[in-house]
């Protein structure tokens, strides 16, 4: 297959820290100007990859071309042409927001003639004119975030990865911040972003489900939701809520019950069919039962479905 | 190696510093408060200090030298006692912080020309104390002697040019002083341990603990550059304290600087590529910032204090330490201080420290260089 210079490619990867396989044998390939979203819980192995992709970690095994420069063999052509936001913010809070620009652009070699209009860009798209000055640290989170990407693609990197880049900050700076990211995807940019936000997950083009270091689905948002269920999906509102899911879980027909906010989600083979059913068993074991309707999955359904289905598995290994 | 980069770096790190009031007060304020706390250690106090005298000659000559002490603003003459023991009784007692005895043939010595000397009991209790008295004493007896021989010079009616006299001193309780000249200097070696290794042995510890680390080592500047780029800026403030300390001990202190500012330029820039080598070793293994400070003073800060002869002289060390000074940078740079400000040395006649000092250089920015990678596991 040709690779394109903006992909990222990805073979068998792999990485272990002593026993522990944090990431394990994973293989993707990601097109040019694709916002690619790695989802998983903490601890699944997203900012790990990551890092082996920005070659900050040497892979265990396996291979990852990114920007058409091998991670392993090439880590320095590599860090030219990508833009990286790590987990944790980690711009300097002590210098000022032109301070960071300028040591970013400086580090990534921008050209002193494109020097100033880069940095008016940037400034520009962080949406910080007039705020050069402020000290970084005491910027609202949000804001922070928009400065870090800035200065993470001064050097117009084809390729670039943020590693959960609206943790903690607010849904309208979130918002904000995708607008920026489908944006630069627009313009021919590949992103790389992890989350653990899945309304996030559904702004991306393409995801991967990422649980305890391997891929378990892979697809747009839209296929993830109508082919990664074993069944149909109800929702069902009852009385008490922990001791329904109990009895749901051993109850005939249920696949998997899980609590969603002040309701239950339910997965069951045929929803017509288990309506009745499910009333009749909840009733049994002195539930109340409210409303119940069957729903279209969203994804976070999706998640637990193909999770719990992988912890089982496990179970019956164990 | 890019210079856009390591420019980068260099500048950031300067603005940190001058953002960071703990780090500008090391870097500007701790220098100076060093130098003036050992300088004003060995000098405090030092007015009207009881003396006791024996005049074991009573001649005409022997007066005039004991009352030139009386008129010295450092000195008291308390007694004038008549034997060796009501000397050392005083001496022991604290009724007197040092003797003078004048000797039997004094004036007549001077008579014939010979040279001599007059003796100087100093109680040894206090190292500095005593190292100031008896270069007061000196002061006042070279002052004396080179009045003598400009009286030879204006009338010759005298029969041969007189003698130089020189006090000669006995310690009392420690045989083997050094003259307060001598640690002033060496101050300059604490200053740089502590500018080069404790402050650069924070900062790449500080990175990673902030963070800031992973995402410096995201873009394409190298090891080198980072190293370089954050150095640079405490090599120059190094060199910016030694220049000032120098310069306090040498116009506020006195210190006799008898060698070339150039030579202690360089050897000093020697030293302070081997201490900021060293604390960015430090820095890289050890991890945090607490860590890295804690094993930067044990490894620089206090060797320098205690066993590079600044304050202790190495050669009344036992065996065993005088060897263990051998592998530490700071006991040939405190050496080549002291060679430049009180005996002039030139810089050729200092190779056996200064060899050792560029070896450790070398040897030091070679690991520091190997030890960082840019690589988080
Ligand atoms: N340097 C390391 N040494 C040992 N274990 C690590 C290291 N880095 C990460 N891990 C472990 O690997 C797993 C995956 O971590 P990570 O990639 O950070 O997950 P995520 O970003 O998805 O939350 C976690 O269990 C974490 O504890
Ligand atoms: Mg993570």
């Amino acid at each position: 297959m040709p690779e394109d210079n903006n992909s990222v490619v990805i073979e068998n990867l792999v990485k272990q820290f002593g026993d522990f396989v944090a990431v394990d044998h994973i293989s993707l390939d990601i097109r040019k100007g694709e916002v690619f979203g790695f989802l998983g819980p903490n601890g699944a192995g997203k900012s790990t990859t990551i890092r082996m992709l920005c070659g900050l970690l040497t892979p265990t095994s396996g291979r990852a071309r990114v920007a058409g420069y091998d991670v392993g063999r090439e880590p320095e052509s590599v860090r030219q042409n990508i833009g990286y936001m790590s987990q944790k913010f980690s711009l300097y809070n002590d210098l000022k927001v032109i301070e960071n620009i300028r040591l970013f652009a400086g580090l990534y070699s921008v050209p002193s003639n494109q020097l100033q209009a880069r940095i008016e860009w940037a400034l520009e798209m962080a949406n910080l004119k007039g705020q050069e000055n402020l000290i970084t640290g005491t910027l609202p989170g949000g804001w922070k975030q928009r400065l870090a990407l800035g200065c993470a693609v001064l050097h117009k990197p084809p390729v670039i990865f943020l590693d959960e880049p609206t943790s903690g900050v607010d849904p309208i700076s979130r918002r904000q911040f995708w607008d920026l990211i489908q944006h630069m995807a627009e313009e021919g940019v590949t992103v790389f972003v992890t989350t653990h936000y899945m309304e996030e997950a559904e702004y991306c083009n393409r995801l991967a489900l990422i649980f305890r270091g391997k891929i378990v689905a892979l697809g747009t948002p839209s296929e993830l939701k109508r082919d990664s269920m074993k069944g149909e999906l109800l929702l069902i509102e009852c009385e008490p809520l922990g001791n329904a899911v109990e009895v749901l879980q051993s109850a005939p027909d249920v696949i998997d019950a899980a609590v969603f906010g002040n309701a239950l989600h339910l997965v069951v083979r045929d929803a017509a069919a288990a309506i009745p059913q499910v009333k009749k068993y909840l009733s049994d074991h002195s539930i109340t039962v409210g409303h119940i309707e069957k729903i279209r999955p969203s994804l976070e359904d999706v998640f637990v479905s193909l999770t719990t289905e992988r912890d089982s598995g496990k179970e019956r290994k164990a | 190696m890019s210079f856009t980069r390591f420019l980068a770096v260099a500048r950031k790190e300067v603005v940190q510093i001058l953002r960071d009031t703990r780090s500008l007060i090391i870097v500007v304020i701790m220098p100076v408060i060093l130098v003036l706390l050992f300088g004003y250690g060995v000098s405090l106090d030092l007015k009207g200090l009881p003396i006791f005298v024996y005049d074991r000659d009573g001649s005409q000559q022997s007066q005039d030298l004991l009352k030139r002490f009386q008129a010295s603003a450092y000195f008291d003459i308390v007694r004038v006692v008549n034997d060796y023991p009501a000397l050392t009784r005083a001496l022991d007692d604290g009724h007197a912080r040092m003797g003078i005895v004048v000797p039997w043939d004094f004036s007549e010595r001077l008579h014939d020309g010979g040279p001599v000397q007059v003796q100087a009991l100093v109680d040894g209790t206090d190292d500095n104390t005593a190292n100031v008295l008896i270069g007061y004493a000196q002061a006042v007896v070279q002052g004396y002697s080179s009045d003598l021989q400009l009286d030879w010079l204006r009338n010759h009616d005298q029969p041969a040019q007189p003698a130089s006299v020189s006090v000669e001193t006995r310690t009392w309780y420690n045989e083997d002083l050094e003259s307060s000249a001598f640690i002033v200097p060496g101050v300059l070696a604490l200053v740089m341990s502590v500018i080069g290794a404790f402050l650069t042995s924070l900062t790449i510890a500080r990175e990673w603990e902030r963070g800031t680390m992973e995402q410096l080592i995201s873009t394409p500047v190298t090891s080198l550059e980072i190293m370089l780029g954050k150095l640079a800026p405490y090599f120059a403030i190094g060199m910016f304290d030694v220049i000032v300390c120098a310069l306090i001990a040498i116009y506020w202190f006195q210190v006799p600087f008898r060698g070339s500012f150039l030579t202690l330029l360089i050897s000093s820039a020697m030293f302070l590529v081997v201490v900021l080598a060293l604390g960015f070793f430090i820095s890289v293994i050890a991890g945090s910032q607490l860590a890295a400070s804690q094993i930067a003073l044990l490894i620089t800060f206090l060797p320098a204090f205690l066993l590079s002869g600044f304050l202790f002289s190495i050669e009344q060390m036992p065996v065993v330490l005088q060897w263990i000074t051998r592998i530490l940078p700071a006991r040939y740079y405190v050496s080549v201080l002291k060679k430049i400000f009180l005996k002039g040395t030139p810089a050729a006649l200092l190779y056996a420290d200064l060899v050792p000092l560029t070896v450790f250089a070398l040897v030091l920015a070679v690991l520091a260089t190997r030890a960082f990678h840019k690589r988080l596991a």
